[in-house]
């Protein structure tokens, strides 16, 4: 059997990734084939029966205003989060490396949100950003402004916990980015100044396009976690004993739903069915997303 | 070389994952091992959710019962109070989980009917003599004639009150409120506002927490409204004026009397511990709260404040059923043990450690009991405890948060936003019902 | 060589974030640091600072235990995720064979289905192999990812391939090639990664109390879960707990981060 090189390599390939691939198929895909089987039948999770019902799951809940405002939520936490998320931390991994000394502290105390028990966080932010007496509303009052009810409001409740979510991502975010940025040659920017070009042209000529692969990555997963936030919604709007999904279902995202549907109401083929239709979601949008955010690189 | 390299970590990756399988301590005792008389040994399983004191009483428990009756173990499984539901929902739903498992009463109905659980014996828990023995808000657990569970202990609800705060309004420390009048007169009182803010609520007002269980069956019963059909199939609330009535007097509490506020302080019980709420209704579990965390608050405990001549209260409880999977020896063992767990003698021992108010009503006037001046006041409500019928717990309590949501936060009107409520809950109700 | 004027910008801006950023974890050490009605008041500072809530976490409780589990398996997990993801990120990136497209999109749309689902089969499957409350139960989800492999390979992208084929021409193996030639190139992202997983591994929560029965082998965010109650939370506790859990993955962080910033610059290779 001879092997030309390109075969040889591809031999390699296989075989690099064969395990991971036989691995995945049995904890992630099979696991979630049986999820997908669930959703054309009816299981409540502590009986055993599992009558099938075809198609009723989803059209129970193509009629449910509660998650079509899940949905619309979820819209909201993904436009807003993400973009926000990613310009903020790009800024403060620009910040940070164009400091020699004390960099090691910025990042330390940037990915410091990242670090801490989401549980713990979330009731520090509920204090915070309490109506009555929250250190926020101290804040703005304090700057002549009105308190204004936050978490008590169905309006602004969804934006607390935006904030809280961009506010444990940046570290994330950050680290990505500052690797991205080391990996940029000083030579292109060296070469470039000579040229007489402004940091605001290298900005945009070089550091833009080489960080692209960064870009796209960063992008591509904040994007597919946002569809998927639960952590944050959860405890900031009550926890197990609040009132989870915020003020008339004002901060309710998908995954958020799926739970509550699955694991509260015990409605697990309604879950299931949720769950396919945020997968599809999230599958096109990843789709559009790589197809025209990547950019191959010429060096 | 690098080939080697590689495989020299691979194994150590899989060599350490296995050598931890092994380490893992697997508690699936095998029934009928390690026995040292001839008999086998019958091994059951118990669950409950994690509470320091529940859980080294049943241990102590289980060792006296297994000392009485040699031939069976008993193994307590516990777990976070939070996350307890879908612990059991994932066992039971796996077909494994436990022989006796401990469930919020509210869970029963659906336990029931996914056929979970399976009815108590008749010969042991006798229907009669388990209705005329045990506390009325049992009542609400018995399916189709039938029982599938009994508790060790129930809790009521009573009207928490500040005592410092009502001596600083000018108000009696040692008389709180008998009626609703006099309830939203006093509150009012003892409400602070200072440039706009409220510094002190006159009285919590938490939808998340125990407001909505006051609200039904409590409210609704005192204003003359049934909350619920006799046979649990319609929901009543909004079926007369009185019932629009007891939600509206609900609201006003904070759109037109304001003596309090949704989430105020975080929540209720908190508002109230930290001495910034004068009046509070909540369950008698709330005793060891204050305890551990303000021991000088200075508060008392009084009756819910009566209504047209109705003075109820409202019970909710933990208790304990047979799963389906106990089956033959398992079965009789765990008849055993849940004979034992509701006898008095463990139910004295339970309140004394736990605060939980025996559930049998024999002990209600019991001395020993009433030793506890404020869990006397809840002992006391017993006889006028009601529990309300759950299909879903979270679902039925949503539907009233959201109501009160919209008539707070978006200014709608009370009477459609009860019509909402009402509408939800027979959704679910109707649903349960079906088969 | 220019100067390096000090960034006085930068540092002013960086520090008002920074503010922000550490505020609520200052909070929360200080709750921790607070006892009883204490807790709640709406201060910095607490009115009798003690380190009560810490010798209760530490004396009362298995927290030495869910320590040590939280680090042996999120160690574990961060060990098999570097050496997995890392070759088959490598392997997407540099190597051709057919149906590469196919299968990088399968394994990226694992990231797509939330674990809140997978959780009820994973359960059932840890049922039938017995694997019930014991460490591999809590390894086995982790020990590769969708998310590691994603990342490397993005990182593997960016080196121009005429170091690899220059290693090739010497004769080296393909694996040889990966390990010598391309993996020292990416060690920004590897760092980056080994700090995430064990970040994320540490904070894992709703599996691992699915999965596991007993106190003694509860992960850290487990363990913490038992002081919040039906009849109260203990607050300081959580905090006091949430502090201690922190430290590992902060020195982690600390080790690793450093190693970001050596990335090896690819200087004068290309015009």
């Amino acid at each position: 059997m001879k092997l030309t090189i390109k075969g040889r390599q591809a031999m390699w390939a296989y075989i690099f990734i064969a395990v991971p691939i036989l691995f995945f198929i049995l904890i992630r895909i099979a696991p979630t084939l049986f999820a997908f089987n669930i959703s054309l039948h009816e299981w409540d999770i502590l009986s055993q029966d599992k009558p099938f019902v075809f198609f009723d799951n989803f059209k129970t809940l193509f009629k449910d205003n509660i998650f079509k405002k899940a949905m619309g939520n979820t819209v909201k936490y993904v436009f807003i989060g993400v973009p926000l998320q990613l310009i903020i931390s790009l800024c403060i991994a620009l910040l940070i490396n164009r400091l020699t000394k004390g960099a090691g502290i910025f990042r330390t105390i940037y990915f410091l949100p990242y670090v801490t028990s989401t549980v713990a966080v979330a009731w520090v932010w509920r204090w915070m950003f309490m109506k009555q007496g929250g250190v926020i509303n101290q804040i703005i009052t304090a700057f002549g402004g009105t308190a204004q009810p936050f978490l008590d409001s169905t309006g602004q409740a969804i934006y607390v916990v935006i904030a809280n979510i961009i506010w444990q991502s940046i570290g994330f975010n950050t680290i990505i980015f500052i690797a991205g940025l080391k990996q940029i040659p000083r030579t292109y920017y060296e070469a470039s100044s000579i040229d007489g070009a402004s940091p605001w042209i290298q900005f945009w000529k070089i550091t833009i396009p080489l960080l692209n692969s960064t870009v796209v990555y960063l992008v591509v997963m904040a994007t597919i976690q946002t569809l998927q936030v639960f952590t944050q919604v959860f405890n900031i709007t009550g926890g197990g004993q609040g009132n989870p999904g915020g003020p008339v279902n004002s901060t309710l995202s998908l995954v958020l739903y799926i739970y509550q549907a699955g694991f509260m109401n015990n409605k697990m083929g309604l879950a299931s069915a949720a769950t396919i239709i945020l997968f599809s979601i999230i599958i096109i949008i990843t789709i559009i997303q790589l197809k025209f955010l990547t950019k191959k690189v010429e060096y | 070389m690098n080939k080697r390299f590689l495989s020299i970590l691979l194994t150590g990756v899989m060599t350490a994952s296995m050598a931890l399988t092994g380490c893992g301590s697997s508690s699936k005792d095998t029934s009928g091992s390690k026995s040292k008389t001839e008999d086998k040994v019958v091994t059951i399983e118990y669950w409950q959710y994690f509470y320091e004191p529940k859980i080294k009483l049943m241990d102590k428990l289980i060792e006296d019962f297994q000392k009485q009756n040699p031939n069976i173990k008993v193994v307590q499984k516990h777990f976070p109070y939070d996350s307890y539901q879908q612990k059991v929902s994932a066992a039971i739903s796996s077909g494994t989980g436990p022989d006796i498992v401990n469930l919020y009463y509210g869970w029963v109905p659906k336990f029931v009917k996914a056929k979970a659980l399976q009815p108590l014996p008749e010969k042991d828990f006798p229907v009669d003599t388990m209705e005329k023995e045990f506390a009325p808000m049992i009542k609400v657990n018995k399916i189709d004639g039938k029982y599938y569970t009994v508790p060790t202990a129930v809790r009521t609800m009573a009207l928490f009150w500040n005592k410092d705060i009502f001596k600083a309004n000018g108000l009696d420390p040692e008389k709180p409120p008998t009626n609703l009048d006099e309830l939203v007169q006093m509150a009012k009182k003892c409400t602070l506002r200072k440039d706009g803010k409220l510094e002190i609520e006159g009285l919590t007002f938490q939808p998340t927490g125990q407001l909505h269980s006051w609200f039904r069956p409590i409210l609704l019963t005192q204003f003359g409204q049934q909350p619920l059909s006799d046979d649990n199939k319609k929901v009543l609330w909004n079926a007369s004026e009185n019932g629009y009535k007891a939600f509206e007097f609900l609201v006003d509490l904070v759109r037109k009397e304001k003596v309090g506020e949704n989430n105020f302080f975080t929540d209720d019980s908190t508002a109230f511990i930290n001495g910034k709420a004068a009046l509070h209704i909540d369950g008698s579990y709330r005793l060891s709260g204050i305890d551990k965390q303000a021991p000088n608050l200075n508060y008392g405990v009084a009756p819910l404040p009566a209504h047209n001549g109705k003075q109820v209260s409202f019970g909710s409880f933990w208790t304990n059923g047979i799963t389906k999977t106990a089956k033959g020896e398992k079965l009789d063992a765990s008849v055993k043990f849940l004979n034992f767990l509701t006898s008095p003698e463990v139910m004295k021992e339970w309140t004394k450690e736990t605060g939980e108010i025996a559930a049998r009503m024999s002990l209600v006037n019991d001395p020993e009991m009433s030793k506890d001046p404020k869990l006397a006041v809840f002992i006391k409500q017993l006889p006028v405890a009601e529990s309300y019928f759950y299909v879903d717990e979270g679902a039925d309590r949503k539907a009233l948060i959201d109501a009160i949501d919209h008539v707070l936060l978006n200014n709608e009107d009370p009477r459609k936003a009860l019509d909402e409520a009402v509408n939800t809950v027979q959704k679910i109700l109707d649903e349960y019902w079906k088969e | 060589m220019e100067k390096k004027k000090i960034p006085i910008g930068s540092i002013i801006l960086l520090t008002i974030g920074g503010v922000m950023m550490v505020f609520p974890f200052l909070w929360m050490f200080s709750t921790s640091l607070k006892s009883g009605v204490d807790i709640y008041n709406i201060s910095l500072i607490p009115k009798k600072a003690t380190f009560d809530a810490y010798k209760y976490v530490l004396e009362n409780t298995k927290f030495l235990s869910w320590f040590k589990n939280s680090l042996l398996i999120a160690g574990i997990t961060t060990i098999s995720v570097l050496f997995f993801d890392t070759l088959v990120g490598y392997t997407f990136a540099k190597l051709e064979f057919k149906g590469k497209k196919f299968l990088f999109f399968l394994i990226l749309s694992t990231l797509m289905v939330p674990t809140e689902m997978l959780i009820i089969p994973w359960y059932m499957m840890v049922n039938k192999f017995n694997w019930i409350n014991t460490y591999w139960s809590l390894l086995f989800p982790g020990l590769t990812s969708a998310f590691g492999i994603f990342l490397m390979k993005q990182f593997f992208e960016g080196i121009p391939n005429d170091l690899l084929e220059a290693a090739r021409i010497d004769g080296l193996s393909e694996f040889g090639i990966f390990w010598r030639a391309a993996v020292p190139l990416v060690k920004p992202a590897i760092s980056a990664l080994a700090i995430f997983t064990f970040l994320g591994n540490w904070n894992a929560f709703l599996w691992p109390v699915i999965a596991v029965d007993s106190p003694e082998i509860y992960t850290l965010p487990v363990g913490l879960a038992l002081f919040s109650g039906e009849a109260y939370n203990q607050w300081n506790l959580v905090m006091a707990g949430a502090t201690i859990a922190t430290i590992p993955v902060l020195i982690v962080f600390f080790i690793f981060q450093k190693k970001i910033i050596e990335g090896i610059h690819l200087t004068g290779l290309k015009g």
